[in-house]
């Protein structure tokens, strides 16, 4: 049978499969259960009722149990086990997360992963908000978004395949197909390729550090203020802020002047995804390639939900365009700006295919949830496999926790 | 100073014309109230005052000045919205003060506004206050404030009123009217759909229909002296009666038969060539007395709403006729089902030929 056929046939007789049982479980209910007719009309229909959510939701919850709730119970056990050779697990307590400790390519993982964290949603949320913006009054604007947004239809393997051959090297006799140097190429270490390649490139690591600056500064200042309406519950948040913005400025100051000491390499074709440190920023940006998607099309709705009477009453206070999208408009999106942040954030913290795809770990680039595939799969190490997969878990649940509360307060 | 003067303003939507040929002075210190049925464009008038609707043709000017081309922030107005537009997220003091710090005023300039304006409007408790914590009421005078603060040379109302409760509508009027009454050099304009709130709060009144300016007056010359059927309808209520007739008398006073077989006399002058001219008499509902004379009609009275200080009757139609409503002071339940003859005093009785007054030919 051809693979197509197949995939139909699986198709019908999963969503046949679900509407048969809504139908007929609702219908078992209602005729032969619990009539609504006879002498206990009355109470059947009401036991029915208190029946039917429950039917309803059977199937959803026994698949959350069967495949997600008992997973985490199994994965913690496995975290604290240790296969014995012939067979059968031995406790080892805590030893794998130890054993883990130890690795420095988990650190490495750990590293890049809180990276990740803070660049792929920032410049997601960013670039998404920016596109919802311009393309909303416009007559193209649509077509735009649909654009913008096709990548979020892509797996993320394809994406990743996409960009590898953006990202392609042939040797430097032949054409070049990747497109990166094949832009590389045409530098040639004149003034131009210095305007491109470092003036350009430092400016814009100065202005993101003077951007982190800014969004630090906001955040801690009202600490810093003798009588200031700061909740106590805030202050590690803003701390934590403080701390990674002062992290960020430093590594881009610091890459800032590196860049300008640099001795490019030009007229070399670049095997970009072996370039450490810099290698993971291209895998970022596939990520974010697909994420701007979803946040332009969150953040456009919420943009048009903004009410059209502040924004004028904003016009006649004198407030210009730039003035209308920061200090009206954005605040009044705000919730929907963090939902979409923590969304991503939770994508990005259990990204795995696009490094699997194209690094694979190498040159620096490993992130926990390859990581924890490596271990399990590879190594066949089943206990530091499982310990990986808690720890991405405990940095996974606070942010969910976070985001559904704010999904919920922007619903009401 | 603040002199705002229309000359010729259209505007179009595409080939859609929403206004035309608005001819309007507004003098410093006036209360200018816009009305007009819903869709007659007063809203859209405003909008273009305020610079939020582009001017199709003709010229704006303040102060002399052109303000076809010049932005809001620039025109020295200040607008309230209908749904009072507070941005959601700023107190009630960074709303009052927004403008301000827009336009970079020194700190102190600005709270020296904000305290000003929130004393003249009772908002001081509010002022650390979001809007979604205030009432309907003193949402309306947040936004109010918020136009005080900037001082502006025209204030800009846009149904402020429509969207509070009854009793709280009334109280609001009269805090406008106050504002209004301390601040006598302030110009202001005022769209309603609300005629009580047009004839108690406006110097003058901007009647608009169907594209145009009906009529300009003070409250007392639309009620006394309207100047086509439109105004004579829309101003009072419940709306002035007209009755279909013809001249039978030409003079200083003017005799109409009515089609329905009653007789008019109107104080209203005719020459002897508006012999046989067919007219509209109107009459308003509280100018109609029982009479025992010729009457201008005569009918069953079909329903009575006795309203306390007044009653009103309506007569059961003959016809196609307009039903004809009366109202008399006191309570006059007891005349349902009777038939009453009904005449006015001559000075009261309205001539409209064509839908325009007699009065103003």
């Amino acid at each position: 049978m051809s693979p197509a056929l197949q995939g139909l046939i699986t198709i019908i007789i999963g969503v046949g499969g679900c509407v048969a049982y809504f139908y007929f479980s609702n219908l078992f209910l209602d005729k032969v259960l619990y009539p609504p007719s006879g002498p206990n009309a009355g109470r059947n229909i009401n036991r029915a009722n208190m029946i039917r959510p429950w039917l309803f939701l059977a199937p959803a919850m026994i698949a959350l149990s069967v495949y997600l709730a008992y997973p985490v119970v199994e994965t913690l056990r496995l975290s604290l086990t240790q296969r014995v050779p012939g067979g059968g697990y031995q406790w080892v307590g805590f030893d794998n997360y130890i054993k883990m400790s130890g690795e420095p390519k988990f650190w490495e993982a750990l590293r890049n992963n809180m990276l990740w964290l803070i660049v792929v949603p920032a410049m997601s949320t960013a670039f998404g908000l920016l596109a919802a913006q311009l393309s909303d009054r416009i007559r193209w604007g649509n077509l735009a978004k649909s654009l913008i947004f096709m990548p979020m239809a892509i797996s993320f393997v394809g994406a990743a395949v996409i960009w590898k051959l953006v990202y392609d090297t042939r040797p430097a006799d032949q054409e070049q197909i990747g497109i990166m140097n094949a832009v590389w190429l045409a530098f040639e270490g004149g003034p131009v390729s210095v305007l491109f390649l470092k003036i350009l490139p430092v400016l814009g690591l100065l202005g993101f550090a003077a951007a982190v600056g800014m969004v630090a500064w906001v955040f801690v200042r009202p600490m810093l203020r003798p009588s200031g309406p700061v909740g106590a519950g805030t202050i590690p948040l803003r701390l934590l802020v403080g701390a990674a913005a002062v992290w960020l400025i430093y590594m881009s100051l610091r890459s800032a002047i590196g860049l300008i000491g640099a001795d490019l390499p030009y007229g070399v074709p670049q095997t970009w995804l072996t370039i450490p440190f810099w290698n993971s920023f291209f895998l970022m940006i596939v990520l974010v390639w697909i994420q701007t998607g979803f946040a332009m099309v969150i953040l456009s709705a919420a943009l048009r939900g903004v009410p059209e009477d502040t924004i004028e009453a904003a016009i006649v206070d004198g407030a210009n365009p730039f003035q209308i999208f920061f200090k009206i408009k954005v605040p009044q999106i705000m919730g929907t700006i963090v939902v979409v942040w923590t969304t991503i954030t939770i994508v990005v913290l259990k990204v795995f295919d696009i490094v699997f795809a194209m690094s694979n770990g190498q040159w620096e680039t490993q992130v926990l949830a390859n990581y924890m595939y490596d271990k399990l799969f590879r190594a066949n190490d089943w206990g530091v496999g499982s310990a990986a997969a808690m720890v991405i878990m405990l940095l996974v649940t606070p942010i969910l926790i976070w985001n559904v509360y704010n999904a919920r307060k922007e619903m009401r | 100073m603040s002199e705002l003067k229309l000359t010729n303003v259209a505007k179009a939507y595409g080939e859609v014309t929403v206004l035309s040929n608005i001819n309007l002075d507004i003098k410093t210190g006036e209360l200018i109230v816009f009305v007009g049925p819903s869709g007659c464009g007063k809203s859209t008038l405003l909008r273009m005052i305020a610079g939020l609707e582009k001017i199709s043709g003709g010229e704006f000017t303040i102060d002399g000045e052109r303000m076809n081309e010049v932005p809001p922030a620039q025109r020295g107005i200040a607008m309230v919205f209908q749904s009072y537009a507070l941005y959601p997220h700023m107190t009630v003091r960074d709303n009052m003060s927004f403008a301000l710090k827009i336009a970079k005023k020194s700190q102190a300039e600005i709270d020296a506004a904000v305290a000003k304006a929130a004393k003249i409007l009772q908002l001081e408790p509010y002022l650390d206050r979001l809007p979604k914590a205030l009432s309907g009421g003193q949402r309306q005078r947040v936004a109010i404030g918020r136009s005080i603060v900037r001082d502006p040379k025209v204030y800009l109302f846009d149904e402020p009123l429509s969207n509070l409760d009854a009793a709280l509508r009334v109280a609001t009027r009269l805090e406008i009217a106050q504002l209004k009454e301390s601040m006598p050099n302030s110009t202001m304009i005022y769209v309603t759909h609300d005629q009580v709130e047009a004839m108690t709060l406006a110097t003058r009144i901007v009647v608009l229909a169907g594209g145009g300016i009906s009529q300009v007056g003070t409250p007392l010359e639309l009620y006394e002296r309207p100047q086509n059927e439109f105004v004579a309808q829309f101003i009072g209520s419940p709306a002035m009666n007209l009755m279909a007739g013809e001249v039978i008398e030409t003079g200083a006073q003017t005799r109409v038969r009515l089609e329905n077989g009653g007789e008019a006399v109107s104080s209203v002058p005719t020459l002897a060539a508006d012999m046989g001219l067919k007219v509209n008499i109107g009459v308003r509902p509280e100018d109609l007395l029982a009479t025992s004379g010729t009457p201008i009609f005569k009918g069953e009275v079909e329903i009575t709403e006795a309203l306390g200080e007044v009653t009103l009757l309506y007569f059961k139609r003959a016809g196609g006729d307009a039903q004809v409503v009366a109202k008399l002071p006191g309570i006059h339940t007891e005349v349902r089902r009777t038939t009453v003859a009904l005449g006015a005093d001559p000075a009261k009785v309205h001539l409209f030929a064509n839908g325009i007054s007699l009065l103003y030919r």
